[in-house]
C-alpha cells in the first residue's frame, strides 16, 4: 500500500473543495467538458458515491447510528472504495481524474464534529495526492444564502445536529459552516490548497481554473488531438475567448 | 505515538479498574468523558479455527455463576456495518484498503455502543478476538502497518490478551473437522496458491507470523492451543480470576 504523496502515476488528479454553495461542483462541470472537449480521457468522481458502502452509510444516518468517529470511518471507506476502483486504476492508465470533494473534505467536518486532527488525517493515508486541490474560497454570508434559499429542510448530520450546537437546524447548520471555513482555512498552507475566489463571475472563475491546469496537461495523451468534431467545441470556444478568436475557422 | 511501556498485564494482577490507556491517539476523547471504567476488558486472540469461540462459551457461565455480568462481543456483528460488510464480501469487488476499512468501522461501531458502556457500567467484557487480528489481516494483505496501527491507536489496551496459539499443521485437522477450509478463512481474495487448501496454508502462515510478532510486542499472555479444550479453559480460568474485581 501506498501512503499519501508517494503514489507515482501518469494520470493527473484535479479535486475541488469547499463550502456546500461555493460553486466548486459548477466549476469542475465546466472543466470537465473543456477536458473532454480538448480529447482527453477523464474521469470523474463524487464525494459519498461508492456502492459498496452507500446502503451502510445511509441506514447509519437514517436510523442516526453515527457517532463522529464511525461517521468519520464509514466516509474514509466510502473513499476507500471509490480511490480503488475510481482513483487509482485511471489515474495507473494515465488519464485525468476529477474529484468533486477529496479528503479535505473529511478532514474539515470530522474535526468540525471534534474527531482529533492528528487521527482523521491518519485515516487517510491510503489516499492518492492530487496534483492541484482547488478551494474555492465564498464568504459564509454568501453561501449560507445560496443554500438556506428556497430550501425547506436541512438533514440531521447536514446540519450538524449531532453535535448539540443549537436546536435550530439552520442556526445549526450556520455555527457548522462555520467550522468547516475554519478548518479548510487552516489547510490552505498545511495541504498547499489552491485558494480560488468565488465570488467572481463564473467563467471568470473558470478561466483561471484552466489557466492553472494547463501547464500540467503538457505530457498527458488524448485520444484526440482536435475539438473539431466534438460536440463541445463550441462551449469550449465560448470559455476559452482569446484561443477561439485565433481559431476563426470554428465560427458560424 | 505507542506505549509500549503501558501494556504490562502480567505484572500487575489486581487492579481497580481497566485503565484509560491507549496504543495511539485517543480519538474518541475517553479521558475527557471518563475518570474510571470498572468493568474488565478481556481478550480473546487466535487465529482461525483455533477454539476462541468454544472456550468463550464455556468462560461465559462460569464467570456468571460467579456473579460477574458478562458482555461478549465479535468481529462483524456491529450494528450499523455487520449487515453491510456481509454483503460487501459477497461481491467481488471489495478492494483490501476498503475491506480493512469496513473492519474498521465495525471495530469502532463495537467499541462505542458495546465494549465502552458495558465498561463504564462496571461488566466483564468478554471479546471475540480484538484490534490484533484486525491488524494482522490488514498487514497480510497489504496495509501500511504504521497506518493500520494508527487507525487502531484508539482502542483502550485491555487488561488482558489471551493468545491461542496453534501451529498450521495443527490448525489444518481443526479446520477440516469443523466444515473444511473457508473462502476468506484462505485469503482467497489474495491469489496466494492454487486452491483452498494452497492458499490456506499460505494465508494462515503469514497471519501466525502476525500474530507472533504482536505477541511479544503487545504482551499476549500465550496459551499452547494444541492442548484439550479442559486444560485449556482451566489455565484461562486461572489467569483470569486474579483480574476480577474482588478476584
Amino acid at each position: 500500500m501506498e501512503t499519501y504523496g508517494r503514489h507515482e502515476y501518469p494520470g493527473r488528479l484535479f479535486i475541488v473543495e469547499g463550502v456546500d454553495g461555493s460553486g466548486k461542483s459548477t466549476q469542475i462541470a465546466l472543466l470537465r467538458q473543456w477536458l473532454i472537449s480538448e480529447g482527453y480521457t477523464v474521469f470523474f468522481s463524487e464525494w459519498n458515491s461508492s456502492p459498496l458502502v452507500k446502503k451502510t452509510t445511509s441506514r447509519g444516518k437514517k436510523k442516526q447510528l453515527l457517532t463522529p468517529t464511525t461517521f468519520s470511518l464509514i466516509h474514509a471507506t466510502d473513499f476507500a472504495d471509490r480511490t480503488e476502483h475510481d482513483i487509482i486504476p485511471p489515474l495507473k492508465a494515465g488519464a485525468i481524474v476529477l474529484a468533486d470533494r477529496y479528503i479535505y473534505t473529511a478532514f474539515a467536518r470530522d474535526v468540525a464534529r471534534n474527531v482529533d486532527r492528528q487521527w482523521v488525517r491518519e485515516l487517510y493515508q491510503y489516499a492518492v495526492k492530487p496534483t492541484v486541490a482547488f478551494y474555492y474560497r465564498v464568504p459564509l454570508e454568501v453561501s449560507l444564502s445560496r443554500i438556506l434559499t428556497g430550501r425547506t429542510e436541512l438533514k440531521y448530520y447536514e446540519a450538524g445536529m449531532d453535535l448539540g450546537l443549537s436546536n435550530d437546524p439552520a442556526e445549526s447548520f450556520k455555527l457548522f459552516q462555520q467550522r468547516i471555513v475554519n478548518e479548510y482555512e487552516a489547510m490552505v498552507d498545511e495541504f498547499d490548497l489552491t485558494v480560488m475566489d468565488a465570488t467572481l463571475p463564473i467563467p471568470e472563475q473558470q478561466r483561471r481554473m484552466r489557466k492553472l491546469i494547463r501547464p500540467y496537461l503538457q505530457s498527458v495523451r488524448r485520444i484526440r488531438t482536435s475539438a473539431q468534431d466534438s460536440a463541445w467545441a463550441g462551449l469550449a470556444r465560448e470559455m476559452r475567448p482569446s484561443h477561439a478568436d485565433l481559431q476563426g475557422r470554428h465560427g458560424g | 505515538m505507542k506505549d509500549v511501556q503501558g501494556i504490562d498485564t502480567s505484572g500487575e494482577k489486581r487492579r481497580l479498574m481497566t485503565r484509560l490507556e491507549f496504543y495511539g491517539i485517543d480519538a474518541i476523547h475517553l479521558k475527557e468523558r471518563d475518570e474510571i471504567l470498572p468493568g474488565r476488558l478481556i481478550v480473546i486472540e487466535g487465529t482461525d479455527g483455533v477454539g476462541r469461540s468454544t472456550q468463550l462459551h464455556l468462560l461465559r457461565p462460569w464467570l456468571e455463576s460467579s456473579g460477574y455480568a458478562v458482555v461478549d462481543t465479535e468481529m462483524t456483528r456491529s450494528e450499523l456495518v455487520g449487515a453491510g460488510l456481509k454483503q460487501a464480501k459477497e461481491g467481488h469487488t471489495l478492494g483490501p484498503i476498503t475491506l480493512n476499512l469496513f473492519y474498521a468501522t465495525d471495530f469502532v461501531d463495537r467499541f462505542e455502543s458495546q465494549i465502552l458502556p458495558a465498561l463504564r457500567a462496571g461488566f466483564i467484557v468478554l471479546t471475540d478476538r480484538y484490534i490484533y487480528s484486525l491488524m494482522a489481516r490488514a498487514i497480510v494483505r497489504g496495509a501500511d502497518a504504521g497506518w493500520i496501527r494508527s487507525i487502531y491507536g484508539l482502542a483502550l489496551i485491555p487488561d488482558a490478551i489471551f493468545y491461542l496459539r496453534i501451529g498450521v499443521d495443527d490448525l489444518i485437522p481443526r479446520v477440516l473437522q469443523r466444515g473444511g477450509f473457508d473462502h476468506w478463512e484462505s485469503g482467497m481474495d489474495m491469489k496466494l496458491g492454487g486452491d483452498l487448501f494452497d492458499s490456506f496454508v499460505n494465508y494462515q502462515t503469514r497471519l501466525l507470523e502476525q500474530f507472533d510478532a504482536m505477541a511479544i510486542e503487545y504482551g499476549f499472555e500465550v496459551i499452547d492451543a494444541v492442548q484439550p479444550v479442559e486444560r485449556i479453559v482451566e489455565q484461562l480460568k486461572e489467569r483470569m480470576f486474579p483480574l476480577l474485581p474482588q478476584g
